[in-house]
Order: C-alpha cells, then sequence, then structure tokens
C-alpha cells in the first residue's frame, strides 16, 4: 500500500489499527467508526491525534458532524462503487467544515481519483498497480474542466456561466 | 440550437481521450472487464447479444443536418449502415468494435455530439419535448433547462456512482409530450401568479419491474433554485437509495418505502440546509443559454396553402399524411412535420444512413437546419414552410420515409428486444412488425384514429409498455415466447400505468389479441372521434377482457 | 443436455464459439458439442482462462440440442445469438453463411386467428 497524495507520493504517519489492538499513548492512530463510537471518551484523552476510519457500505451520514472534528477521516470504497462516500466527502468539506485530512482507502482506482479529489478527498491508500503507474507518470485521466463547482479547494469560476470552473493545479 | 463553445469542446475531447486511454489499457489487460464495465458504461458501451452496442446521447433530441450526417457517416464507415433511435431520444449502434469507439467517439466530437453518461448509475441524457421551441401551447422553451442540466450532471463528481440510473425529463409545454411522470425527476415549466418562470417537480416516476407514475414534491420551484434543488434531490437519493437490490434501487423504490410525505420532507430538509458549495442558477446564465435556442426568424404567411390544398385535393396518400404527421406551428403558414420511423413492416425507430442523410438533407432545405428525435422513436422537421410540404413529401417518399401513421396504431414503440438485446425475455421488432402489417395504412388504419402501442422485449420497460395505451410485454415462459397485455396506460399529463389483461398470449396469438382490442374498440366507441384511450376510461377493462378471453378463438387460456 | 460454450471476442465484440481444440470459432457449426457435465466444466474451465488472458469476454455455456439432423441451441436467445436479428437476415452470421444448419428461427404467427 502507497499513500498518494495530490503533490505526489508521501510518507504515511497514520497507524490504522485493528479493533482488537491496544491503542498506544502515542503516535497518531486511527480506529474504526464503530470502536470510536465506543470508546472515544478513552481514545481523545490519549496523547496522540486520532482519526476515524468508515468500512465500505456502512452508514455514517448520522456522524458526519462529530467526524468533522477528527484530524483525519479515511472513507473506504469497495469493488463495486457505493457512491455514498462521495457525498459523505462533499458534505465533510462543505457542510461540516471539516479541514483535517480526508483519505480514501480500498478500491481506489486511477479513473475515480479524480473525482474523489473534487469532492475533497487529499489522500490516497493505493494498492491497483497499474494505478501507480499513472500516478507515478503524474498524469491524471479526464477533463481538467468541470461543470460544477467541485471540494478540492484547487478551483476556480471558468468565467462565464455559474456552474463552471477549472482545476487550477491541472492546467499547463 | 445550443453550440459547444471552447470550454465544451475541450471537456468533450479530454473525454475522448481518457477513454481512448481506457480502451488501450482494456485491450493491453491492464483492466479487467470488471474495472472497464463502469467506464465503458459512461461511455454508452454496452456488450449486447451480437455485439458491443453504442448509444450516442441526442441531447433532449435536437440535432442539425451535420450532425445527422455524422451519424449517417459513422453508420456506413464503422457500424453496419443503419442505426437504431431510441425512446430516450438517443441512438444505437448494434455492432461497432470495441477498439473503434474512441475514434467514433472523436468523430461525434467534431459535431458537437457524444456519449457521456448514456449508460451507468449515473445521470442520464436529459430529455425533452420534440415540439419544443415551435409549440402553440408552449409555456417556455425547454431546452435551455435541459441543456443547463446536461451540463451540470456531466461527469458530476458527487453523483457518478449513484445507486442506479437517474433520468430527468423536462417539459416547457401545457400538454406533456416528454412523459415526464415516467422519470426520476420530471420537471414541468410553469409561471406562478406573479409571471415568473419555475417548475413543478415530480419524483420517483419510472418505468421497470415495478412501475411508478411520478409525485408531486413541488408545486412552483423557482428557476433560480433548479440546480440546487436537483442537487438536494440527488443527493438524498446517493445517500438513502437502495445498494441490495439493483431491482429495488431507483428512487421510485425509495420514494414508495418512505412515502412521498416523507421523500418530499428529506428533499426539502437537504434543500433548505444548502451550504456556499450549492448552485444558484442566475437569470442571466440562464438568458445565456436560452440564447442559442431562439426560434428562427420566420416570415409569417397565409395559413392556408393553395399548393398543399391542390396536392390534398388529387393525392389522398399527401391527404393522409397531412392529416397524421402534419401539425401548426407557432408562426402562421409553418408546419412541425414527423417523419416516420415506423414504415409498415419496418423495424420501429431504425433508419438507414441513406434515410439519415436524406432527412439531413431536408433540415437544411427547408427547416432552417433543424431536426428532432421524438421518444416515439420518429424524427421531427420542426420548421417547415407550408408552401414547401409538397416537395417534402415527395423527397419523403422516396427514401420510405412518408408514412401517413404518426401517432396511428402503426407508429408502435418498440424496444429492439431478442433480436439484438441481451437482458431481452423475447422479441418485441417481430410483434412490431406483425401489428403494423394486420392494419396496414389504408381506410381500416385510419379509421381506428390515434392509439398508442407500445412494446417491450423484457421487464426493463425500454419500450415503455406501461404507459402505452395497448402495452405488450414479451415474456419467456417455458421456453416459449409470451405476450402480457396491458391495457389504459398514458403518457403524457394523465399519465397513467396500463392494467394487465390477464393471461398472456403466444407469438402466435399475439397480433390477433389486439386485433381483438382494436375491434372491441371500434365496436363500443361512442362517436368516430372517441379515441381508443377516451373509450377506456369510459368502459374499462371489462369488454375488453371479455372479448380476450371468452369470445376469441386465439387465446390461450 | 449437451453444451456449447461462447463468449464475445474482446477486441470486436464479435459472438464466438469454443472449439474441439479450445479455440474459438465464429461459426457455430465448428463449435464442440460437449456430452456432459463434466465436460462442460473443463470446457469452461479453458474458457475462464481467455478471459484471464482478455481474448474473450462473458464466457458461458448453454444448452444444444439435435433438430433436423443437426445441432441446435436450445433456447431462442441463444438461436439468435448464433445466426443474427431474425428481423435482419442480411445481418450477422446468417448472412455470412454461419448460422445453425439446423435453419432459421422462425417468427410464429397464426395463420387462422381472425374474427
Amino acid at each position: 500500500m502507497v499513500l498518494w497524495r495530490r503533490e505526489g507520493f508521501a510518507e504515511d504517519a497514520w497507524a490504522f489499527l485493528a479493533d482488537d489492538a491496544e491503542a498506544p499513548e502515542t503516535g497518531s492512530i486511527v480506529v474504526s467508526l464503530k470502536r470510536w463510537l465506543a470508546e472515544r471518551e478513552a481514545l481523545a484523552s490519549r496523547t496522540g491525534p486520532v482519526g476515524v476510519a468508515v468500512d465500505a457500505g456502512a452508514d455514517a451520514q448520522a456522524h458526519l458532524p462529530e467526524l468533522a472534528n477528527r484530524p483525519l477521516v479515511a472513507l473506504a470504497f469497495a469493488k463495486f462503487a457505493d457512491g455514498r462516500s462521495f457525498s459523505y466527502a462533499r458534505l465533510l468539506r462543505d457542510r461540516h467544515g471539516f479541514k483535517g485530512e480526508l483519505r480514501a482507502v480500498g478500491e481506489v482506482l486511477i479513473d475515480e481519483i479524480p473525482l474523489m479529489l473534487r469532492c475533497g478527498f487529499d489522500s490516497f491508500d493505493v494498492t491497483n498497480a497499474p494505478t501507480l503507474a499513472v500516478l507515478e507518470a503524474g498524469r491524471l485521466p479526464g477533463p481538467p474542466i468541470h461543470y460544477q463547482p467541485g471540494s478540492g479547494g484547487d478551483e476556480a469560476p471558468a468565467g462565464v456561466r455559474s456552474w463552471r470552473t477549472i482545476s487550477a493545479a491541472r492546467q499547463g | 440550437m445550443y453550440h459547444y463553445d471552447d470550454f465544451d469542446a475541450a471537456f468533450v475531447a479530454a473525454r475522448v481521450e481518457q477513454f481512448r486511454d481506457q480502451v488501450a489499457r482494456r485491450l493491453s489487460g491492464e483492466l479487467t472487464e470488471e474495472q472497464f464495465r463502469p467506464h465503458r458504461l459512461m461511455n454508452g458501451l454496452y456488450l449486447q447479444l451480437h455485439s458491443y452496442m453504442l448509444r450516442i446521447a441526442v441531447p433532449y433530441g435536437t440535432l442539425n443536418s451535420r450532425q445527422m450526417r455524422k451519424l449517417a457517416e459513422i453508420a456506413r464507415k464503422y457500424d453496419r449502415g443503419y442505426g437504431h433511435f431510441t425512446t430516450r431520444q438517443n441512438i444505437q449502434y448494434n455492432w461497432p468494435a470495441l477498439k473503434d469507439t474512441p475514434d467514433i467517439l472523436a468523430e461525434l466530437s467534431s459535431v458537437e455530439m457524444h456519449a457521456i453518461q448514456t449508460s451507468g448509475n449515473c445521470i442520464r441524457n436529459v430529455t425533452a419535448d420534440h415540439y419544443a421551441g415551435v409549440a402553440h401551447d408552449e409555456i417556455a422553451d425547454p431546452r435551455p433547462y435541459a441543456e443547463i442540466l446536461r451540463q451540470w450532471s456531466s461527469l458530476h463528481p458527487e453523483f457518478s456512482f449513484l445507486p442506479r440510473k437517474f433520468k430527468i425529463a423536462v417539459n416547457g409545454a401545457a400538454h406533456d409530450r416528454a412523459v415526464i411522470q415516467a422519470h426520476d425527476i420530471g420537471l414541468q415549466v410553469v409561471r406562478n401568479n406573479e409571471g415568473e418562470i419555475g417548475f413543478t417537480v415530480y419524483v420517483g416516476g419510472g418505468m421497470g419491474r415495478t412501475p411508478f407514475i411520478g409525485r408531486k414534491v413541488r408545486e412552483f420551484l423557482p428557476e433560480r433554485d433548479l440546480l440546487a434543488y436537483i442537487e438536494a434531490i440527488l443527493r438524498v437519493y446517493n445517500l438513502e437509495g437502495r445498494r441490495d437490490n439493483k431491482f429495488k434501487a431507483r428512487i421510485k423504490i425509495l420514494m414508495h418505502e418512505k412515502t412521498l410525505e416523507t421523500l418530499r420532507d428529506e428533499i426539502e430538509t437537504e434543500f433548505a440546509a444548502r451550504d456556499a458549495k450549492a448552485l444558484d442558477l442566475p437569470p442571466e446564465d440562464v438568458a445565456r443559454v436560452a440564447a442559442f435556442f431562439a426560434p428562427p426568424e420566420l416570415e409569417p404567411k397565409k395559413p392556408v396553402s393553395d399548393r398543399v390544398e391542390r396536392r390534398k385535393s388529387k393525392d389522398s396518400r399527401f391527404a393522409s399524411f397531412f392529416a397524421s404527421n402534419v401539425v401548426a406551428h407557432k408562426v402562421p403558414g409553418y408546419v412541425v412535420v414527423t417523419v416516420s420511423l415506423k414504415a409498415i413492416g419496418a423495424v420501429p425507430g431504425d433508419a438507414s444512413a441513406d434515410q439519415m442523410d436524406a432527412v439531413a438533407d431536408l433540415a437544411e432545405d427547408y427547416s432552417h437546419d433543424e431536426l428532432r428525435v421524438s421518444h416515439e422513436q420518429n424524427l421531427i422537421l420542426p420548421h417547415v414552410a407550408l408552401d414547401d410540404l409538397p416537395a417534402v413529401y415527395d423527397r419523403l417518399a422516396s427514401v420510405d420515409l412518408a408514412t401517413a401513421n404518426a401517432g396511428a396504431v402503426t407508429d408502435i414503440i418498440a424496444c429492439p428486444g431478442l433480436d439484438y438485446c441481451t437482458l431481452a425475455t423475447a422479441r418485441s421488432i417481430p410483434v412490431a412488425q406483425r401489428i403494423a402489417q394486420r392494419f396496414g395504412d389504408g381506410a381500416r388504419a385510419r379509421s381506428i384514429g390515434p392509439l398508442k402501442i407500445n412494446i417491450s422485449g423484457c421487464v426493463n420497460a425500454c419500450g415503455h409498455h406501461h404507459v402505452g395505451q395497448i402495452g405488450i410485454l414479451g415474456l419467456e415462459r417455458a421456453g416459449e415466447e409470451t405476450y402480457q397485455i396491458t391495457l389504459g396506460g398514458s403518457a403524457d399529463e394523465n399519465a397513467a400505468i396500463g392494467q394487465i389483461t390477464g393471461p398472456g398470449f403466444s407469438s402466435e396469438n399475439i397480433v390477433g389479441a389486439i386485433d381483438t382490442i382494436v375491434e372491441t374498440y371500434m365496436g363500443l366507441r361512442r362517436r368516430d372521434d372517441e379515441t381508443f384511450i377516451e373509450a377506456f376510461r369510459r368502459v374499462g377493462l371489462a369488454p375488453f377482457k371479455e372479448a380476450l378471453y371468452e369470445r376469441s378463438a386465439g387465446s390461450d387460456i | 443436455m449437451p453444451d456449447v460454450i461462447t463468449a464475445n471476442r474482446l477486441a470486436d465484440g464479435v459472438v464466438v464459439f469454443q472449439t474441439a481444440d479450445a479455440g474459438w470459432s465464429e461459426d457455430f457449426n465448428r463449435a464442440a458439442v460437449l456430452p456432459d457435465a463434466e465436460a462442460t466444466k473443463a470446457a469452461l474451465a479453458r474458457a475462464t482462462e481467455d478471459v484471464t488472458r482478455n481474448l474473450v469476454v462473458d464466457a458461458y455455456a448453454f444448452a444444444v440440442e439435435t433438430r433436423n439432423g443437426h445441432v441446435a441451441p436450445k433456447a431462442l436467445r441463444e438461436a439468435i445469438r448464433a445466426a443474427g436479428p431474425t428481423t435482419r437476415r442480411d445481418l450477422g452470421k446468417q448472412a455470412e453463411g454461419h448460422a445453425p444448419l439446423s435453419g432459421p428461427t422462425a417468427v410464429k404467427e397464426a395463420d387462422h386467428v381472425s374474427l
């Protein structure tokens, strides 16, 4: 598994913890939503930061306001794209003011990454080899211009027509 | 009509190149079929019974002659010399090779066309009234709104992986010719008491194995709020629509399970909570897009043409054509001509490349370069001067496109069925052909009057049989094709789902059964101009049931 | 019941049938007829390898029977797939001389239904 951000490949400072693994006192950890809901007081009192991972297919809608206060939220994608995480991401960023790291995990494929970026994801756990190859080549597929405002923070309005935007980072 | 600017052209070009790359990766084996499938579907490419099938969007059914000629060229160069116009105002090619599809899409982009989102679990091609901009009873042209929605929904980052496909239709006239209540979202353009434009919003219509007529969720949605409100509907659907069963994944099922009131409350709550990213649709932007759809400048003329009247008096076929395929344009002295793709015995919706070229030439010569595709699988010449009608008719007749049957018993809507479709359970096209041949184009067919027959070859209902006045659903029973009949469906502002008559009919007997229904109607109508649907609403199912199952020799019980 | 294995060729989508030497033919009449479930299973395994090698897609087995002294697809769907659209005899395999030798799929209509 390799961590990728818009700027390129990166070191992962976060440790994803299994539900039955003991939480270390220090260091950045990510726990499941289920564990967070059950142990949030204890987890929040530790020294290191705690992120929360939402499983693919889990209903996270009711927890979005709470998740927005975490330093990292990981949303998992399943093989057959369950599009809810795109809405979760959009809502976390724009409705709940989430400023932390939003990570896509699970089935993260090259053709979906541009959409994920536009919904506000900013880090990606990538295992798919062809996806890694395209990312290494430094080219994202698809149009760098859009017919909707995105939540990724890099888009500027494209002049006439209010719905059009341009991904600044991908021009030229 | 709409024309791409540099932004649109760059977007489509980038999309073509993205697909070219995806196809190359598929052919090289880098992408598995499972990984490739959602990408090919997002570009309208299916794997069908005989081959791949490419579905190309004709946004809200509007085309110019250059585009139609390009469709003909693609049919010749990459396919088998014909195309199939569908109930969603699209065109399908039945035989393209996967390796050619990027080139086909590149050729399409040269005439401002694409296949984006003609399939897949995303917002599909937005459809509209095929008489948009020319109808007498129009409140406003629906196409600017359809175009805005087309743009806004293209590669939408949040709504590209919905629970299931999502269809939006817009109607701008008092009479609904876009079947808006059979769509996931139906938009009816209205004016409020202050004279402002807005929309009545219907949600949860749909065909398929569980048909529903759309329900009203908003009486008046201001124009400005169009995109924000649709986004709210899509978000509620994306978050709450079922993903555990593809037959229960459409928004119609969500509405059915939650009730109209609950879903409406959720949509309104989501709409009220809209944030800074929700789109406001300013009137200047609507005006910019609407300017593309400004009607051609037509000099009003005499509403009666001597040339037409003379021809009518001496040519009964022309007179029939005039009566059935020609309606008045909103500008006096002009007409809207339906080009029937339902010649007796022909495949409904199919047009040969030569026919496409001929219609393109007619559009250029006589219809201000404009054409329409109707959800009834016909083509429309929307701006023909009445005086030109005889010439248009003669040229249509020379390519077998002058059948005088628009809206008649032989103007049958049919999906491709088991002759082409991998989902089908029975054939549709041969049934349509045989029904058309049974009634023909003579006095008998004319005396029947307006009657809409719809045929689907499986429960997915691409032939919209649920809203056919006579609906035929092809099924398979113990290895044999069986056809179930519904009566009383309606696809207009009085939308209704047809009622099943009873046990189905074999392929051998289905045409006779339809004949029995028509004869029963003819026998019980009060006047010659009491239409089938009027008569059905008056008498109900009973007399037809009796005729089908108690008196007819052809029934299969 | 005997089976035949079919698939679509990846690059152009053309319908193909598995032959006795585990290759693929566009002609149904050259397909290997698999006498029993065991043979079908083995043949499908070979077909699945070709799916993995990205030569073909959607490989599956379908039932055949003997009709007019020739092997024919049992289901109408497979008969149409092996021949071409019943409404366009000029298209598909039937137009290239590859239709099942058992004859074309009939469009059934009763002559006697009348009122």
